[in-house]
């Protein structure tokens, strides 16, 4: 599924980066809302934390709206790709964070334990994020997040498939 | 998963150990990181749904926007039918004309008929008596909870009543928050029962306490429509001071025609919907266009221009302009010439400039890169065209009652223009009307009367966008794209401070823009698919602060997870984009092998995605959602005909050529439409004769080309009686696409 990038090969990275922000332009004019400058980050791969976003935004954003435009944001976001600036997380890793903080080894977080660390920990998730987050899971009733559990991980965790890297 | 690149640089060590026996201890600094990076796991997670529901919106609005397009092809399609054959069947005026181009006046009183109903005493609906009381709209409710219809009597009553209130109404109602306690404000409906009456549970029913405004769109898409409207007519009609109605882009008959109200009216009162339809039509060009809360907030359905006006607006004569999508009256004179123009370019039918083989989409393409070209703003409208060869043997002088002399003004879709003879070079197929008529030396009272119609299309049809300016809405083929400082002029000039506007479905109901200055409120919730979007409705006290209120309804009792949610909306919108692809394959075909010269049956994905691009005028991320709708080569490249493996036709079809097989796809809607028109009395048959001229016609406006021959064994093979007549239900079905790996519960089917 995913490709090796070719750091040579900006055009098909441009083609990406241009794609992706298309998804976001919703009044088709080559603009988007700063606040879905991140979600392209993380849908191009790169996984920045919070404030890289922030500064990365007031890098790119125009001067009096809070909108991006594409002619700025294009380049920009290229050099992002090509330096690899915020690179991305391997599955294995994931489930060896739920590991570290599943302290009793349960083999689940209930819903206290992932709000406590997630709500006062690293790059702290706001209460919609936090609430958002809880509402992924509550396909289990029982409100626990299964990491181990291959079915139930798989159904939960797995990112989605259909973000093809062209 | 993403960029594949290297774990752990320096600024995000992961450096997370395997050993079980280390993990155990709390550490802390290992605790933070662990945090971190599920935190990010979890953000781009929320970010690919979110990508999936954007792109998922996109393919809904692209397909129901492009729906629209066509419509307008409809609507050209019957005033060339009005223009070439004066009655398909000699029984008196038609429905058609009758729908299309009523001789008489919305504002003049249609004789009354209703008194003479007679009800059996086996109806046991609700039987209003005028002037209604709060138990005929508590009988209503009622009824409509238990899937009752209204007797015809009664809702004729019901509209005549509606009309003559509705035409003591200005243009713009101006209402007062001094003397009534919180307004409540609804956006589009479109027949949804449900969200009307979940409103009405959560806010209660309108009364003199809870007075409501309803912002258009009443009608269409949703089965329910004629309960809905109904029911907001009678709660006018008791509440006039306190109950308020704007009108929406849907409450046209012509969008009607193609939308689903006009086939629900006939469906429900198949004795009196053509009587019922007219009035409807009446009706809705009497609705007001715009509301004013305390003259500080704006209500209107769509949104505005550079060029409204409101004082402008309140001085039209609004029940002139029955619908956005047909030209303003011409005078007689004028209409004379337009006929001459027309002939005369039917005879140069050498001069079309597509090509032969085209199809509607050649036309549309033409007309798009026309309007793009134009700055003028200008409805796409299409031309009679002229390679109409077989069906122009009728003269065109033998017109319908549009042009007859007794009525002083007539409908004429047509640019006018005051020279017959026109140079062969002249672009027919689109003419903004703006730039004909400028070109024209027009006398004042068009020109005022084209103003009047640009004022309230503007208000019905346009959409807002994040940069400043305006510009024409060439994605709706009506209305504006209206920025930021647009609104700023406006509200400034007038004095408001806000604009509620509705027309555009929004995932929560509501959504704000321009800087808060504009209100997109939308009120059916589950609009493109259970759990898209909820609907919301505003209260507004006398401070003029905006209390929003959402809700959804929900049809399986199962509470569906966000995943879930966006899985099922997902894969509804790729069935619905897989049809299109299905309907328009042929060209695609060609498309492709434009790219394949060596017949490999791979192109690359640029190209695949231009192909789809050009033929089906949908601007979507094509290279996103490709994995939905074919499969790549070892090398990566796409194989171009699994694009339309996995769909099939309904029944075996009878034996069509390609082409005429995909039109009767892709427009399967439209000919059902006409067809329910033709057949008066609702037998589900109608005759092989006017199935032929009906389908000669619709190839003909359509440049499709077909010989007689192939309709007329077309006509031959499926009138299995052989006795003269054809069940077009039947027919419709061998057009209906089907999608083989179909599941029964689509919930199941996981992707």
């Amino acid at each position: 599924m995913a490709s090796t990038q070719d750091g040579n090969d900006i055009e098909a990275l441009q083609k990406k980066i241009r794609a992706t922000f298309k998804t976001f332009d919703y009044s088709s004019d080559d603009t988007v809302d700063i606040r879905a400058v991140g979600q392209i980050f993380y849908l191009l791969g790169c996984i920045p934390s919070q404030k890289e976003i922030k500064q990365f935004v007031a890098g790119v954003k125009d001067k009096h709206m809070d909108y991006v435009h594409l002619e700025v944001f294009l380049p920009a976001m290229t050099q992002v790709l090509l330096e690899n600036k915020f690179p991305s997380i391997p599955e294995h890793a994931l489930l060896q964070a739920f590991q570290i903080l599943d302290r009793d080894k349960k083999g689940y977080l209930d819903s206290k334990e992932l709000t406590d660390y997630m709500t006062k920990q690293g790059d702290v998730l706001t209460e919609d994020e936090m609430a958002g987050m809880l509402k992924l899971f509550a396909e289990n009733k029982d409100e626990r997040l299964y990491y181990k559990d291959e079915q139930k991980r798989a159904r939960v965790m797995r990112p989605s498939l259909y973000w093809i890297a062209q | 998963m993403g960029c594949g690149t290297s774990v752990g640089t320096e600024t995000q060590g992961q450096k997370v150990k395997t050993d079980e026996s280390v993990v155990k201890t709390t550490n802390p600094a290992l605790t933070m990181k662990a945090a971190v990076l599920i935190q990010q796991w979890y953000r781009r997670y929320m970010a690919r749904l979110e990508m999936r529901r954007r792109y998922t919106w996109n393919i809904f609005q692209s397909i129901e926007y492009a729906g629209e397009q066509d419509q307008l092809q409809l609507s050209s399609f019957f005033t060339f039918m009005l223009d070439n054959f004066t009655q398909l069947n000699g029984n008196g005026p038609d429905l058609i004309s009758q729908l299309l181009d009523p001789v008489v006046d919305p504002w003049l009183d249609r004789e009354s008929s209703y008194s003479q109903i007679l009800v059996p005493d086996s109806y046991t609906g609700p039987r209003l008596s005028f002037p209604l009381s709060v138990s005929d709209t508590n009988a209503l409710l009622c009824a409509f909870k238990e899937q009752q219809t209204l007797h015809a009597k009664y809702l004729l009553q019901l509209l005549y009543e509606t009309k003559k209130l509705l035409k003591q109404m200005p243009n713009i109602i101006q209402l007062s928050t001094s003397y009534i306690k919180d307004i409540t404000i609804c956006g589009d409906l479109h027949g949804r029962l449900d969200d009307l009456l979940l409103i009405f549970y959560k806010n209660g029913l309108p009364s003199a306490d809870t007075p409501y405004v309803f912002n258009g769109d009443f009608v269409d898409r949703g089965k329910k429509s004629v309960e809905v409207i109904i029911l907001l007519f009678a709660f006018l009609l008791l509440y006039p001071d306190h109950v308020h109605l704007n009108r929406g882009n849907h409450e046209d008959h012509i969008m009607n025609l193609r939308y689903g109200f006009t086939k629900e009216v006939m469906q429900k009162y198949k004795t009196h919907g053509h009587e019922i339809l007219p009035l409807f039509q009446d009706i809705f060009s009497l609705l007001p266009v715009a509301t004013v809360i305390d003259g500080k907030i704006l209500i209107v359905h769509g949104g505005i221009s550079d060029e409204t006006d409101l004082d402008f607006l309140s001085s039209i004569e609004r029940h002139k302009l029955k619908s956005a999508l047909r030209f303003p009256r011409c005078s007689f004179e004028q209409l004379d010439i337009s006929q001459s123009y027309r002939k005369t370019k039917r005879l140069k039918s050498g001069n079309s400039s597509h090509s032969s083989s085209n199809s509607s989409r050649n036309q549309s393409k033409n007309q798009k890169r026309s309007n793009q070209r134009n700055t003028q703003r200008g409805l796409r409208r299409q031309e009679s065209n002229s390679s109409a060869s077989s069906s122009s043997s009728s003269s065109s002088s033998s017109s319908s009652s549009l042009c007859s002399p007794r009525t002083p003004s007539c409908l004429s879709p047509h640019p006018c223009h005051p020279s017959p003879s026109l140079p062969n070079t002249v672009n027919i197929q689109h003419m903004p009307f703006l730039d004909s008529l400028l070109s024209a030396r027009q006398p004042s009272p068009s020109q005022r009367r084209e103003r009047e119609w640009k004022q309230i299309v503007d208000i019905l049809w346009s959409d807002p966008k994040t940069q400043e300016g305006c510009s024409p809405n060439t994605f709706r083929g009506g209305g504006c794209y209206f920025g930021p400082d647009i609104t700023q002029k406006l509200l400034l000039q007038h004095g408001l401070q806000l604009l509620i506007r509705s027309h555009e479905c929004k995932q929560e109901g509501y959504e704000l823009c321009h800087g808060g200055q504009v209100i997109t409120l939308f009120s059916a919730s589950n609009y493109y698919e259970e759990g898209s979007n909820r609907g919301a409705y505003i209260k507004l006290g006398r401070e003029l602060v905006p209390r929003f209120y959402q809700y959804q309804v929900s049809r399986t009792t199962r509470k569906l997870t966000l995943t879930q949610r966006v899985r099922a909306a997902e894969s509804s919108a790729f069935r619905a984009l897989k049809e299109k692809l299905f309907s328009h394959r042929s060209e695609l075909m060609s498309g492709f092998q434009q790219f394949d010269q060596n017949n490999t049956g791979v192109v690359s994905v640029s190209d695949w995605a231009e192909v789809l691009e050009s033929v089906l005028r949908l601007d979507l991320p094509w290279r996103t959602l490709r994995p939905h709708l074919c499969r790549l080569a070892a090398d990566g490249s796409v194989e171009y005909n699994s694009c339309f493996e996995d769909m099939g036709t309904g029944v075996s079809l009878p034996q069509v050529t390609p082409n005429l097989a995909e039109t009767l796809f892709r427009f399967r809607t439209d000919i059902e439409i006409i067809f329910n028109i033709i057949d008066k009395d609702h037998s589900g048959l109608i005759s092989n004769e006017e199935f032929r001229q009906t389908w000669r016609l619709f190839s003909a406006h359509l440049g499709v080309d077909i010989d007689d021959r192939a309709i007329d064994d077309l006509a031959r093979s499926i009138d299995f009686n052989k006795d003269g007549s054809i069940d077009f239900t039947e027919f419709l079905e061998a057009f209906r696409v089907v999608h083989k790996l179909d599941s029964k519960d689509p919930h199941l089917s996981g992707k």
